[in-house]
């Protein structure tokens, strides 16, 4: 016990910052249920989170948005509680709660004063089993989310842009789907669709249980298999197999809306995280916009002045290849062609000559710090474990700090060579209404 | 409960690492942070807080937008957003080098009632940190290049912000609720007032109001009292105080009749804004405010507001009221968006819930329920360095007082029933309000 502590209190001198997540503590209940723990005892909060793999890519064409709506019928009230009292009950005990979907995962959260952490962890394993879902609620329910979407999606045009550059890039897998779901799927969804998805994915098998906070983890886990036990397995289920087949050359996708400035989206086809190549593609979005001093930044918005703002990031925590993502909104007057082949350049730049020493310095120094802020909030933290654990474990954690680490300039170069080409790439394009695409 | 109520995208750079952490949790019994005035006048707020080896600052100067000439409306913002674009020995691009290669923020924001400066640091890069902050306080030279790159910034935002119906909708509020009164004009400035800003008028500005006895800094995280006072010592010793003239503000004017402001957009939904004015945060009413307004629509899915108009009819996904309680004075609104053919439908419904409060008792529940939340959420607000640092300038200025964590539980808690019919009677109005359509008119206004 003793040379164990020792051990960590050297790692520590030795390295302060470049600790990994050593302190997450899982277990595994009867039912499947995993549970991944984390001591904080900065303030006296917790949050506790649930997530379930499920989400776009397990639905089915006609029934896009099934995940999304199923996670707002979440709210609706259980056997149990009755109607109405998930966030009211969560509220009333101080504490705040939501929850999101994506294409692989739904998640859950509640944040609240830490010694009140049973409450959520009752209320979670509640509506896991004892969901409620009305005929009228489910078309109440339905309205809400074609609101919801008419908000972030049809009156949003960079947005929309968005959407089609997905719909196009992919074309056969199911990433292609917008996770709020198609407009005229939305208005088929019904009870029947929502009990059955419910009933596959809703299961402790299907889940994780995560807890960060000023929590002792022996009695939260107590908490959580006298909650959690009681809820049966769910049956096995039959992992989504999509894949994506060959691109040939560059696609391109026009919106036409009512909007002020152009915008430009490109995306290119890219591996996911737990590829070798993903730790340089990171630091290769780093370096390109990485802050004011990045490369997209300096040129296209503070040299050439061409651009409202400019970005790159890479997406890669997918459980298949996803996307890297390259885009700028124009600033006043600029040519749309002129901000597409600019932005085009940069990365062209790239590709021909490796990055200097010092701008991989950065993006690693800047990924590297932003590990320790995050850790700031507790939300965050918790939100990062439930990540690397849907696209294949918290573990990858350390794995990824490690993989950044060693990155060097070449490595940069080459995986822009790689994978920044035609046929890996969809672009979309926003032109204001009234503008004619010249 | 949404696809993303928060901002969704994970990115790769919102990891963190773990550290090993022991002791209990401070859960701030009596003042939460020490406070001295120093002697060239800044007030200085400290809370060491060792769990993780970074350091978070606010420096928060009252040169917002209120102490502007209306003329030159965008003044206090563009001085503020050009700080951190070159000083006497540092250029724009070293700046942002400097910070960014170490992983640290240093970043700027305007506002109304006073203007931030935020740096993020690890502990180890402390010192570079203050001297990037001091450098960008005391030295900035606001070159003609940089002020001209970012007007043209500014403008083209101000275009940008024309696609997003909610800030037209919330730009056109403001601006008939409070009239002449600097809150009611944006930040940001127009296209017009910022090309009236010289040079001249930037520099006179930051040398008027950017001095010490007119600053709040409020320092968070792992750095002792002495560590603090050296670095305060070596990078502000040359900020001098100065003194700053009182100026008058103008008084908003209250409404008599409803006024609607119709803008026509080519959208599938209505954004609806419904208020008025409403009351300043040092207003005792605030805390009885508080409660009435989380039964109203501020309290979430616990709302009246998001109950009748979300859960029960299906009309909108996000509908919401708040009280925006600001220095000199303050607003009440509504908000949500609907498609256009039933914006006539969920405004009457936002009438009817004013009004209702406006005529009967809350129920005991949703008094116990609000009280409940107030009180047992406080926790969440001040449970991180960077929560604590900003918590921190709002209770130096708006005069909360040190033990305002134990006093808010007391003034909560303390609202009666008749307190909320009171205060919804004295600051909600069913007659006199403005109400803002942003939307395809036609389709919401029939008949229009």
């Amino acid at each position: 016990m003793k040379i164990f502590k020792l051990f960590v209190l050297l790692a520590m001198v030795l390295s302060p910052f470049t600790a990994g997540a050593v302190n997450v503590k899982e277990y595994t209940l009867e039912n499947g249920l995993k549970v991944l723990i984390v001591e904080d005892h900065k303030a006296p909060t917790a949050t506790f989170q649930i997530w379930y793999r499920v989400g776009a890519v397990n639905e089915k064409t006609g029934k896009t948005g099934l995940s999304h709506l199923l996670e707002h019928m979440m709210f609706k009230g259980t056997s149990e509680y009755g109607p109405k009292t998930f966030s009211q009950t969560i509220q009333r005990a101080g504490g705040t709660d939501n929850a999101f979907t994506t294409r692989e995962y739904t998640a859950y959260f509640e944040l609240l004063a830490s010694d009140r952490i049973g409450l959520p962890i009752e209320m979670e394993a509640d509506r896991m089993k004892n969901l409620a879902l009305t005929p009228a609620s489910v078309l109440s329910e339905r309205d809400v989310v074609m609101e919801e979407r008419r908000m972030r999606y049809e009156d949003d045009p960079q947005n929309l842009v968005h959407e089609e550059v997905m719909a196009a890039a992919f074309k056969n897998h199911p990433y292609r789907w917008p996770v709020i779901g198609w407009m005229s799927d939305l208005k088929t969804l019904d009870p029947e669709d929502l009990i059955a998805h419910y009933k596959t994915y809703y299961a402790p098998n299907n889940a994780v249980a995560i807890v960060v906070g000023d929590v002792d983890p022996a009695d939260v886990l107590l908490k959580i298999k006298e909650s959690f036990g009681k809820v049966p397995r769910g049956p096995e289920i039959k992992e989504a197999k999509a894949g994506e087949d060959s691109q040939y050359g560059e696609k391109r996708a026009y919106v036409k809306k009512e909007a002020e400035l152009p915008y430009v989206l490109s995306v290119y086809k890219v591996p996911a995280i737990v590829d070798e190549d993903g730790f340089a593609l990171d630091v290769l979005a780093g370096i390109l916009s990485g802050g004011k001093s990045s490369r997209l930044y300096n040129s296209l918005v503070y040299e050439k002045q061409l651009a409202l703002s400019s970005w790159a990031s890479y997406e890669g925590m997918y459980r298949e290849p996803f996307l890297f993502y390259a885009g700028a909104t124009a600033s006043r007057g600029t040519k749309m062609e002129e901000l597409e082949k600019t932005l085009l350049d940069e990365l062209e730049k790239i590709k021909n000559a490796a990055p200097s020493e010092r701008e991989v310095q950065k993006a690693k120094n800047q990924i590297e710090a932003s590990f320790i802020m995050e850790q700031d909030s507790m939300y965050m933290q918790a939100r990062t474990i439930g990540t690397f654990e849907m696209i294949g474990g918290w573990r990858l954690i350390d794995k990824y700090l490690e993989g950044v680490r060693k990155v060097t300039p070449e490595d940069v170069r080459r995986v822009a060579g790689k994978y920044l080409v035609a046929d890996r790439k969809t672009t979309g394009i926003l032109i204001p209404a009234g503008e004619e695409k010249k | 409960m949404g696809q993303s109520r928060e901002k969704l995208k994970i990115s790769l750079r919102l990891l963190f690492l773990f550290l090993v952490l022991v002791g209990p949790a401070p859960a701030f019994a009596g003042r939460m942070a020490d406070r001295e005035v120093l002697p060239n006048g800044v007030v200085l707020l400290h809370e060491e807080r060792s769990g993780l080896p970074i350091v978070r600052v606010v420096l928060a100067i009252k040169a917002g937008s209120v102490v502007e000439p209306a003329e030159k409306a965008g003044l206090a913002n563009l001085t503020a957003d050009l700080l951190n674009e070159g000083t006497e020995k540092r250029s724009s691009k070293q700046i942002s080098g400097e910070i960014e290669f170490v992983g640290g923020e240093l970043g700027t924001s305007g506002g109304a009632d006073f203007i931030t400066v935020t740096l993020s640091v690890l502990k180890k890069d402390v010192d570079l940190g203050f001297d990037l902050l001091s450098d960008i306080i005391l030295n900035p030279v606001f070159s003609e290049d940089e002020i001209k790159r970012k007007k043209a910034v500014i403008i083209s935002s101000i275009m940008q912000q024309k696609e997003e119906p909610g800030i037209v909708a919330s730009k056109a509020f403001k601006k008939a609720i409070f009239g002449n009164h600097p809150y009611g004009r944006p930040v940001e400035g127009t296209e017009e007032s910022l090309d009236t800003i010289a040079r001249r008028d930037i520099i006179a500005f930051h040398s008027e109001y950017y001095v010490p006895d007119n600053a709040i800094l409020s320092v968070v995280g792992d750095i002792t009292k002495k560590e603090l006072r050296a670095l305060l010592d070596r990078y502000f010793k040359g900020w001098e105080r100065k003194g700053v003239p009182e100026k008058p503000l103008p008084v908003p004017g209250h409404l008599s009749a409803p006024e609607i402001i119709k803008i026509d957009k080519d959208l599938t939904q209505a954004n609806i804004i419904l208020g008025h004015l409403g009351i300043g945060r040092e207003n005792p009413d605030f805390y009885a405010v508080s409660v009435m307004n989380y039964i109203l629509g501020g309290g979430g899915f616990a709302s009246r507001l998001m109950d009748n108009i979300r859960d029960n009819k299906g009309l909108s996904y996000d509908v919401h009221s708040f009280f925006s309680a600001n220095k000199y004075g303050g607003s009440f609104q509504a908000g949500l968006q609907t498609k256009n053919r039933t914006a006539n439908a969920a405004i009457g419904e936002i009438l009817k819930e004013m009004e209702r409060m406006r005529t009967e008792q809350v129920t005991d529940k949703e008094l116990n329920d609000a009280k409940s939340y107030l009180t047992g959420s406080f926790p969440l607000r001040i449970d991180s360095n960077s929560k604590i640092a900003s918590f921190l300038i709002g209770v130096e200025f708006y005069n909360l007082g040190l033990d305002y964590v134990d006093k808010y539980k007391q003034l909560i808690e303390s609202v009666t029933k008749d307190d909320i019919l009171r205060v919804a009677r004295k600051y909600l109005d069913t007659k006199a309000y403005v109400l803002v359509v942003v939307g395809n008119i036609k389709q919401a206004i029939p008949g229009d």
